[in-house]
């Protein structure tokens, strides 16, 4: 809800704040602000998608190969310890 | 965030107390892709980033006996990496990053979008407003995001990242940390933690944009 002694968010704005929206750590007022900029900017709706994609896709990159012999030479310490 | 994971490890954790070896390899099975992925972050090379984990491992040999489970093991386990990476990179004298310098104001960043992609501060109409907006990458994009090229680019981007920032981004969105758990094991505050995470995505986030919609 923005009031007259709010002053609007604008796109460049938006950009800097989507990981503290995102992260939920806007304030209450800040986190209205920034609801109410999306509501009427398809631009920033868009831009907001990305970066949920980019999360979503960081999610899902392969994991690091672990070469055997890295096992067998902790085994091998393990043993030794045990 | 007890999660089923950490309940499990707990076991686990014991049963390596008692020098049980299947435990060992569990733990090991675990953690060792997540771990090296974090070592790479400091190391020069993967020979190196290897060496690290071994060392963190030992660590955990060394010091288990007297783990009490008061931070998680998880969070204990990539502290000892940590902690041995920085050591060594401060021995052979490189630098290191550093996040380890907690409370530090952190160093003014570029911002999340070109300043050129918006209109001007005095602009008539919409001042600060979008001026070469996004396209939308479609209404399903995981296709193209999700193909090798793409993952490719993915990890080159942040692989050139500021160490800082990689390390939160590949704890917090690779790894899938909350960030409790990242704040913990870098010993960095939340805001910190969320400044550079910002960064570190919205430089992906710039990079995925070129290569969907090279226009």
């Amino acid at each position: 809800m923005a009031t007259a002694d709010v002053p609007e968010l604008t796109c460049k704005d938006v950009v800097e704040l989507v990981t503290d929206y995102v992260e939920g750590a806007l304030s209450p007022l800040d986190r209205s602000r920034f609801d109410e900029h999306l509501s009427t900017c398809p631009y920033c709706q868009i831009y907001l998608a990305q970066m949920r994609e980019t999360i979503r896709t960081l999610g899902h990159l392969p994991e690091e190969a672990v070469a055997p012999e890295a096992l067998e030479a902790l085994l091998a310490r393990f043993r030794r310890w045990r | 965030m007890a999660s089923h994971a950490e309940h499990d490890d707990a076991q686990l954790v014991d049963a390596l107390k008692r020098r049980d070896e299947a435990a060992f390899v569990q733990l090991v099975r675990r953690y060792q892709g997540p771990l090296l992925r974090l070592a790479l972050v400091y190391a020069g090379s993967r020979a190196v980033a290897e060496e690290i984990v071994q060392d963190a491992w030992l660590g955990v040999l060394q010091g288990v006996e007297k783990f009490e489970g008061r931070s998680s093991f998880k969070t204990w386990l990539f502290r000892i990496l940590v902690n041995r990476a920085r050591t060594r990179a401060e021995r052979e004298g490189r630098t290191v990053p550093f996040s380890a310098l907690g409370g530090a104001a952190l160093e003014p960043g570029e911002p999340a979008v070109a300043a050129e992609r918006f209109r001007g501060p005095s602009d008539p109409q919409w001042p600060l407003h979008w001026a070469v907006p996004p396209r939308s990458w479609g209404a399903s994009p995981e296709e193209q995001l999700l193909a090798r090229e793409t993952l490719d680019l993915v990890e080159r981007v942040i692989a050139a990242l500021p160490p800082a920032q990689r390390e939160v981004i590949t704890l917090r969105d690779v790894e899938g940390w909350a960030a409790e758990e990242v704040c913990n094991v870098l010993g960095i505050s939340e805001t910190n933690q969320r400044v550079l995470l910002h960064r570190a995505r919205s430089r992906v986030r710039g990079a995925l944009e070129s290569h969907l919609d090279p226009s």
